[in-house]
């Protein structure tokens, strides 16, 4: 990372949701604030601000991280995806998505952007989660209103749901 | 009233929520995502680092010369722009949003700080400089009532602001001739449902009209706006209150959110132009709102067999710094069923209600009934165990009968429905009690403790507005004039296309209520549920609104979505009288279904929704006659049984009461202390369940909430005030690791009083699960004076007694507790260096040289010869924060010694202390020797005692290795080295 002077600000460039973008920040900018209040996707929420909530959780380079935690300047060059990403078709949820909405996995859906990253990140990296593991995997995120039993329950089926996708003769 | 009939198509279905494809893809349109107008600026706020102290002075130059802030207000600003808000109780005291004179809780508001984005107000707040005069902090709801504790509030005289007696039946006799008196004291701490989201206002104001507009993710009551438009002096027609389309979750936690809605407003008119003002997290826990601490003492007059035939409340209710608009609604929200699930006559009452140095409280999910109840199932609990009954026989024998609903109780609550004995046995039944005996009887029989716990509890909703006028007197009422009831609101509209728009004044905070009343109204006029839109944002200066609107007291399936059965049936009447016509029938054999109105008896007859619903809008002419227009109609319904409290204090504070059973097993690890829930089972009757779905997930977030407030959650206090809990990695919120999965059971009886017979079902859990599982752990534990939160530390100390001290003291002068909660340290040292007395006296003098010695110091500033002010950056432990040091030196004899004394303070934390340094020449230079004493206090305290005395000794040791360092010639590496070694040589 080069040196950076904290009067000026610098320029970022990266890869959201397949798109480059190029910012022009200050150091001292967060990702959650460049992604909501500079760029305008306000899907990434902020709950805490100091990586304890999860809300704010995106994914770079394919790894869930929280973006209250990483400075704008840190993803130069990365590849960000964020909730706006995870539907192609605006009209179609994706099999997570929907998923969420049958088991009624969210109530206020503060939360749920960031655990959809989580959970999308996971899936995709380990088809055959099972309850153990995706239980592990949400314990990073804090839903005041669920009591999370139907998060997992959700979670459980858009497994389930992918892997009868990926194999569809089974 | 007469119930409506339902005919099941839609309502009692778990059908998809309408709200969830925009939040499930990042749509969601929460008050941070509102587009703002292109020159609102951003507001930030300056808080108190102390729990009580005087403001001698503010000084705001710096901030407002810094670039990019536009304004600068104290409390003085505010105070001339506004008028205190509002106090619910009879009594000399004000009640500002921020501080004038003096600060009162940690968090406090302070100054404002207007700027053009939150960086730069944030970076402002650094620059203002308060000074405070500490004053000692009144922490403890019952020393804060000793007549030498400090007083809160000079004007008022004393720490008690309101004390009421209330008596009903003849609770002396009863006691008199009781075979038992048993009692029982408890202390309910602190806690929050504390939301996800975070308090957010977007306020301007127009100066041509003198009017604000003001947009917040307030929940209601909206009998707040009355307070909030007469703090901002303007009528309510110039204060337009707008909530956002989504909320990310309240419990009641956003109605707290008022006074900053007041502070936004005055900062956008003072700044000229738009403020936005999101806050932060440590500002959520430190400073939004809480739940009261309560501490309780209840005493029982009990018959042999167990029958409880008086009951004896004494509550003391700590509202912390300010009694806020509603409060003391906390204390007054469960009058009317203080006697629980059960029969009893008599009943006498002591209500006190004590300010603290601690945060106001205000509305929180369970509001007043986990306070309750904790007391009450703690009681049953005991009054079995001591008279050796079987706890569930006591219980049984307690309960409101099935056949005497509605049921009056002592106090004057209606209980409006139930069969709490069938649902009590179903819960036992279906929920597998016996399997849980034989788990328990295993683990017993195995030396592993395992306890389960019980509770009964009747759940209010639907408050009734006059219920917090119980506490004034009956004179005082009649002097006020009289209050009751509370109007729900519903409006339908048709378009001239005929789709219907559903419009409600109810605030949802993710409960899924667009649903719901989708449902309701679609069914009622026989449509499918996409053919309804409804539309639940809020806005005073165009929809349909009271003061009992808003989100709270669990008041939307029972008095909300009843308002709109109301209105759409309203307008199926009309509907069915103009089709009538066209279908040359009468209007009672008109029947609505599959988006077609039709004879009932030839459903070939039939004409289409549409065509008669718009007939309003493009023939209005062609209407029979005396039927009105099908365009708008709003209902307002308020209940006949909220009536004002009697004139004996009798009060039917809420119109539903549904009946919560809840019994689980636990077992604690005898090791360390966890508390397991190995079973939990929740049985409701909410009445009419008008969305399985939701009804559950009520009941689930509840519950986690409740195992939270049972487990883990508490907002924790210091003696001096300072606030102990303010990031998630100090108060714990279960995750999904620690939050068990209850099986819910149902057992419907209907509401009389409600449209559509449903009850509340939301906030019960929260009422009887933390009372279940501390019943369940002192049966495990057999222990009696259970207090939450139910740490493993706490928990560690029954099972062990107190820590006992180390058999080998690190250090021979151990550190005290301070008297006011501080942590004091002490300590010693000597350096040597090679420069001369002289000039290692210059240097303690010189500003430049203690910038580059002192550690994390960014500057130093001499404001006299003898008085220096520093910033510096400090990480103990975890903790790192940002202090400003006050330094004076003292009895100083040149160049020989001189004392520096001063003191610290930061948002973590605060220091005092005093250094003697005395200055020897020797034979290569001078000898600087060092005694310090010093006390710490705030969150770095609770750091924990052993890492704080190594934390002093580095950051002490540090600054005199630096003025060796510059005191001595460091070209000499082997010098070097040795003045290192004999730096850090301590004295023991």
């Amino acid at each position: 990372m080069p040196h950076l002077n904290a009067a000026q600000r610098h320029l970022v460039h990266f890869t959201l949701n397949g798109r480059m973008v190029r910012a022009e920040v200050e150091n001292r900018m967060l990702l959650s604030d460049l992604l909501r209040h500079e760029i305008g996707l306000t899907g990434t929420h902020v709950g805490c601000e100091h990586g304890v909530c999860g809300a704010c959780t995106v994914q770079i380079d394919g790894k869930p991280a929280r973006a209250c935690l990483t400075l704008a300047q840190q993803i130069r060059g990365s590849n960000i995806r964020t909730v706006e990403a995870l539907v192609t078709d605006p009209a179609v949820l994706s099999p997570l998505q929907a998923a969420f909405r049958h088991h009624h996995g969210l109530q206020c859906g503060f939360c749920t952007p960031g655990i959809l990253m989580s959970l999308d990140a996971l899936l995709r990296e380990r088809p055959d989660a099972g309850r153990k593991e995706i239980r592990e995997h949400l314990s990073g995120h804090l839903c005041r209103c669920t009591g999370y039993a139907t998060i997992i329950e959700a979670a459980l089926d858009a497994a389930e749901e992918q892997r009868k996708e990926e194999t569809p003769n089974a | 009233m007469t119930r409506l009939e339902t005919a099941g198509a839609l309502i009692g279905r778990t059908v998809e929520r309408v709200e969830d494809a925009g939040l499930l893809t990042g749509r969601g349109r929460y008050i941070d995502d509102l587009p703002v107008r292109r020159d609102t600026a951003h507001l930030a706020i300056l808080r108190s680092p102390h729990g009580h102290a005087e403001i001698r002075a503010i000084d705001t130059t710096a901030a407002r010369a810094l670039p990019g802030v536009f304004t600068v207000l104290t409390g003085e600003d505010v105070a001339r722009l506004t008028r205190s808000m509002t106090v619910g109780v009879k009594a000399n005291v004000e009640c500002w949003p921020i501080a004038r004179d003096r600060v009162r809780y940690v968090g406090e508001p302070v100054a404002l700080v207007v700027a053009e984005n939150r960086y730069v107000a944030e970076d402002a707040l650094d620059l203002i400089e308060v000074d405070y005069a500490k004053l000692a902090a009144v922490v403890d709801p019952e020393k804060a009532l000793a007549a030498d504790a400090q007083v809160l509030h000079p004007s008022l005289g004393t720490n008690l602001i309101n004390e009421r007696i209330f008596r009903y039946g003849d609770p002396e006799a009863a006691l008199a001739t009781a075979a038992h008196r048993i009692s029982i004291r408890i202390a309910y701490p602190r806690n929050s449902c504390t939301p996800i989201e975070t308090y957010g206002v977007i306020a301007e104001y127009d100066p041509g009209e003198d009017a604000y507009d003001v947009t917040a993710n307030f929940q209601g009551p909206f009998s707040i706006h009355a307070v909030i438009s007469r703090a901002l002096n303007v009528p309510g027609n110039r204060m337009r209150l707008r909530t956002p389309p989504d909320s990310g979750g309240s419990f009641g936690i956003k109605q707290g959110v008022f006074p900053y809605v007041i502070l936004a407003a005055v900062a956008a008119r003072v700044a000229g132009r738009p403020v936005k003002w999101i806050e932060d997290r440590l500002e959520h826990l430190t400073a939004s709102v809480s739940a009261t601490n309560r501490v309780t003492a209840l005493e029982a007059a009990v018959a042999a067999d167990g029958r409880i035939t008086a009951l004896f409340w004494d509550q003391l209710e700590d509202c912390g710094a300010h009694l806020r608009a509603p409060e003391p609604a906390t204390l007054y929200r469960m009058h009317g069923n203080m006697t629980g699930a059960y029969a009893i006559e008599n009943v006498a009452i002591r209500n006190r209600v004590v300010l603290t140095n601690k945060t106001p409280t205000g509305l929180n999910r369970g509001f007043g009934g986990p306070q309750v109840y904790f007391a009450l199932e703690r009681l049953v609990h005991k009054i079995a165990v001591e008279l050796g009954l079987d706890r569930l026989d006591v219980i049984r024998r307690n309960l409101v009968p099935a056949d005497a609903f509605p049921y009056r109780t002592a106090t004057g609550g209606l209980l409006d429905s139930g069969d709490y004995r069938v649902a009590l046995d179903r819960a036992l039944g279906e929920g597998g009690l016996e399997a849980m005996r034989l788990r328990r009887d295993e683990a017993r029989a195995e030396g592993r403790l395992y306890g389960i716990g019980y509770a009964a509890v009747v759940e209010p909703s639907v408050s009734n507005m006059s219920y917090i006028t119980t506490v004034l007197t009956p004179e005082e009422r009649a002097k006020a004039g009289p209050k009751n009831g509370a109007q729900a609101v519903a409006t339908i509209a048709i378009d001239p296309l005929g789709s219907v728009t559903v419009k409600v004044a109810s605030v949802p905070q993710g409960q899924g209520h667009r649903t719901v009343l989708a449902q309701v109204v679609a069914e009622r006029l026989g449509l499918s549920l996409e053919a309804v839109r409804v539309n639940a944002e809020l806005d005073t200066a165009r929809d349909a609104w009271s003061i009992a609107s808003g989100n709270y007291a669990s008041r939307f399936a029972a008095a909300v979505a009843g308002a709109a059965a109301l209105a759409a049936d309203r307008i199926r009447d009309r509907l069915a009288a103009i089709a009538a016509a066209q279908l040359n029938v009468t209007a009672d054999s008109v029947d609505f279904g599959a988006g077609k109105l039709f004879d009932r008896n030839n459903p070939d007859n039939a004409v289409s929704f549409g065509r008669v619903a718009a007939a309003s809008h493009w023939a209005p002419g062609t209407l029979p006659d005396g039927t009105g227009q099908t365009i708008r109609e709003t209902v307002f319904w308020t209940p006949e049984q909220l009536e004002a409290p009697t004139a004996t204090d009798g009060i039917n504070s809420s119109l539903c009461h549904g009946f919560i059973f809840d019994f689980c097993g636990v077992e604690i690890d005898r090791t360390t202390g966890q508390v397991r829930i190995d079973r939990y089972v929740t049985m409701h009757d909410c009445g009419r369940i008008l969305h399985p779905g939701m009804v559950d997930g009520q009941v689930r977030g509840g519950f986690a909430q409740a195992v939270g407030a049972a487990l883990y959650e508490e907002y924790a206090y210091g003696g001096d005030g300072s606030f102990l809990t303010g990031t998630l990695a100090d108060y714990l919120i279960p995750t999904v690791m620690e939050t068990p999965e209850p099986l819910i059971l149902h057992h419907e009886t209907l509401s009389p009083f409600t449209p559509l017979g449903a009850k509340g079902v939301g906030e019960g859990n929260c009422m009887s699960t933390p009372v279940c599982i501390a019943n369940a752990v002192a049966d495990a534990l057999g222990v009696e004076d259970i207090q939450l939160p139910l740490s493993p530390s706490r928990v560690s100390e029954w099972l062990y007694g107190e820590e006992r001290p180390p058999s080998k003291p690190r250090d021979p002068t151990p550190a005290a507790t301070g008297a006011s909660g501080e942590r004091m340290l002490t300590g010693s040292g000597s350096a040597e260096v090679t420069a001369t007395r002289d000039s290692v006296w210059a240097m303690l003098l010189d500003p430049n040289t203690l910038k580059a010695i002192i550690p994390g110091a960014h500057e130093v500033r001499k404001v006299s010869d003898t008085h220096f002010r520093a910033e510096v950056t400090l990480g103990i432990g975890p903790v790192k924060g940002r202090y400003r040091a006050d330094i004076r030196l003292s009895d100083m004899v040149e160049p020989e010694a001189v004392t520096l004394s001063g003191g610290t303070e930061g948002a973590l934390g605060s220091g005092r202390g005093t250094g003697r340094v005395t200055l020897t020449e020797t034979t290569t230079g001078t000898r600087i020797d060092y005694r310090y004493e010093a006390a710490i206090g705030g969150k770095v305290a609770s750091v924990g005692g052993r890492l704080l005395d190594g934390a002093a000794r580095v950051v002490i040791g540090q600054f005199f290795q630096a003025l060796a360092r510059h005191a001595g010639s460091a070209s000499d590496a082997i010098g070097l080295k040795k003045r290192l070694s004999t730096l850090f040589r301590r004295r023991r």
